[in-house]
């Protein structure tokens, strides 16, 4: 990639995450982040700039534990997801809010939903992505959902990624 | 009367000492005569959980929490005095206080202005000296409305909407040993850990009762947060599952047991390096020297699973977490979780707590979703009762001293939900 990403680049590539995440390719998806990365989902009460080393987030998740996560999801033993949720990711409200010396900060709406067993559960909330580039693509460094929500009620769980 | 369900309500725990039998009937889950049965002889009878004092930092803090079905405002006042007070105005009976948290002299009602003190006086109203007689409130019928009863034992404050019920330290009883051990894991007060899991489960919430220190599910529930420990470098030690269950008397119950995780307080595991060596070795002295080594190892060591009669759950596992339910309806709880953890600890320790924490609980981590998803199929299963009636509950029913994996507790929480319950509806308890 010559120079920084255009919104529609940074856009297609949100689409193609949104994708790889309901077709449940997780292998696929694990694949888009960077060796350093972390995905994170704070607490819903906590302030925008709440740290996960002390504060209690529902998931801090390192590259590691994040590929761990994949390996659960991935198994028949993850039974939260078994047999697996029917989910939606939708993306909108897309805006590249920094260009850093090695990355971009983009900020977007999501909205999840969640079909199982006859239930349908929506998780809507403001991503932040820190995109760095990486052999004429993208990859992500960072991934924040910050739920718009006063809990998980009725949802209960975030055994999907958001 | 095997195979079939009760008809009344004397009778939905059935003991079969002989044979080592102890069943629980399924229609204690969906039936809605039983749910209001448990709201007038459980939630408005016994000590419930409202908060822990590190949640009041400073004069004037206050936060808002729905406990036993009401809205409840829980604050320090200006002179320090920790108070609870029912979230209703007097005058009108409006949700007085609609913030999460934060810090108040003053509490005023947006209907009409009226405006109390944080020691729950009424101060002031608009009108009040031309429209009102004197000595309107002589009677302090205009002021909030405290809860019957307020007390706290460690730092653990509870409620009880049972003006005549007995001491919160007579009630706890046998429990209160193992609050001591979650307690004494701090020099200068444990605190709660900002940011709240506030998550709902679609099953009964007796359901999350037994779960919490079901020593039993762990293996094929859990097997893929199992398979992650095993895949993880060093987050083991070669320490077994192995301690026993006990009833602590008036429904409380616990599991105790050694295990291979590591915690913060203080059993160390190779994955925290040298660095967290020395942290933990510092930890664990100073819990000898305060304690004594016998009583510093079962702190550190050794984790519980701790029940407290009815919706109070302690677990002091791989790290804290303090977890209080109530049920919305027969199929629908509402779960407050918090991490607690030593106030004066370590940025390290903290951060390691939480990892510790996330990797397992929560609606994040690596277990906590699949015990959701098997309550809320137990739930669903439970639409069979008619024909298939009772839950099966005799695991080490004829052991002298039952072991984690065992039922012992789940037994002590049924028996005293029995005795409430069938005495509420004029039934006989358990029959012996």
């Amino acid at each position: 990639m010559s120079g920084p990403a255009s919104r529609p680049e940074v856009e297609d590539f949100l689409y193609q995450e949104a994708s790889l995440l309901d077709e449940w390719r997780l292998p696929e998806w694990l694949a888009l982040f960077t060796e350093d990365a972390h995905y994170l989902v704070p607490a819903t009460d906590l302030p925008a700039d709440a740290s996960p080393d002390q504060n209690l987030f529902y998931i801090a998740d390192d590259r590691y534990r994040l590929e761990q996560r994949v390996a659960r999801l991935m198994k028949k033993s993850g039974h939260s997801e078994q047999p697996r949720s029917k989910t939606r990711h939708m993306v909108n409200n897309v805006r590249v809010t920094a260009y850093e010396a090695d990355a971009l900060c983009v900020a977007s709406a999501f909205a999840v939903y969640r079909t199982k067993d006859g239930v349908t559960d929506l998780y809507v909330g403001k991503a932040l992505h820190e995109l760095v580039p990486a052999g004429g693509s993208l990859r992500i460094r960072k991934k924040l959902c910050a739920l718009d929500l006063d809990g998980l009620r009725p949802q209960g769980r975030i055994s999907i990624i958001l | 009367m095997a195979g079939r369900a009760p008809d009344d309500g004397s009778n939905f725990v059935k003991i079969d000492r002989s044979r080592g039998t102890f069943k629980v009937s399924r229609r204690a889950f969906v039936d809605e005569a039983i749910l209001s049965a448990e709201r007038a002889a459980i939630f408005d009878k016994c000590w419930l959980y409202l908060g822990h004092d590190s949640e009041l930092a400073a004069p004037g803090a206050f936060l808002t929490r729905a406990v036993g079905g009401r809205n409840l405002i829980f604050n320090r006042d200006s002179a320090g005095t920790v108070r609870s007070f029912v979230n209703s105005c007097p005058h009108r009976g409006m949700r007085l206080c609609r913030d999460r948290a934060g810090k108040a002299k003053h509490f005023q009602c947006f209907y009409h202005g009226w405006i109390f003190g944080n020691d729950g006086k009424l101060i002031d109203q608009p009108g009040g000296e031309s429209d009102y007689a004197p000595g309107f409130n002589t009677d302090c019928s205009a002021d909030l409305v405290p809860v019957p009863r307020l007390e706290q034992y460690r730092q653990f404050w509870f409620v009880c909407f049972d003006r005549n019920a007995a001491s919160l330290a007579d009630y706890l009883g046998g429990a209160r040993e193992y609050l001591d051990l979650t307690a004494d894991q701090s020099e200068a007060g444990m605190a709660i850990i900002g940011g709240a899991q506030e998550y709902a489960v679609r099953a009964n919430w007796k359901l999350l009762v037994e779960n919490s220190y079901d020593g039993y599910h762990a293996m094929t529930t859990h097997a893929s947060y199992l398979d992650y420990l095993r895949n993880t470098v060093g987050s083991l030690s070669r320490t077994p599952i192995d301690g026993v269950a006990r009833d602590l008397g008036n429904g409380h119950a616990v599991v105790e047991y050694t295990a291979p995780w590591g915690r913060p307080v203080a059993s160390w595991i190779p994955m925290w390096g040298e660095e967290g060596r020395r942290e933990i070795d510092a930890i664990r002295q100073r819990l000898a020297a305060r304690h004594g080594e016998e009583r510093a190892e079962r702190i550190a060591l050794r984790s519980r699973n701790i029940g407290i009669f009815p919706n109070l759950v302690i677990n002091d596992v791989m790290a804290v977490t303090v977890r209080t339910f109530y049920p919305a309806a027969t199929d629908y709880l509402e779960v407050n979780a918090w991490a607690i953890g030593p106030s004066e600890e370590s940025e390290w320790a903290r951060k390691f707590r939480l990892f510790n924490f996330l990797e397992f609980l929560g609606p994040g981590g690596f277990a906590t979703p699949d015990d959701v998803e098997a309550l809320e199929n137990c739930q669903r299963g439970y639409r069979n009762h008619v024909e298939a009636p009772w839950n099966d509950i005799s695991k080490g029913m004829l052991k002298n001293q039952p072991r984690v994996n065992d039922e012992l507790q789940i037994r002590a929480f049924w028996t005293q939900w029995n005795q409430r319950v069938a005495a509420h509806r004029g039934g006989g308890g358990v029959p012996a």
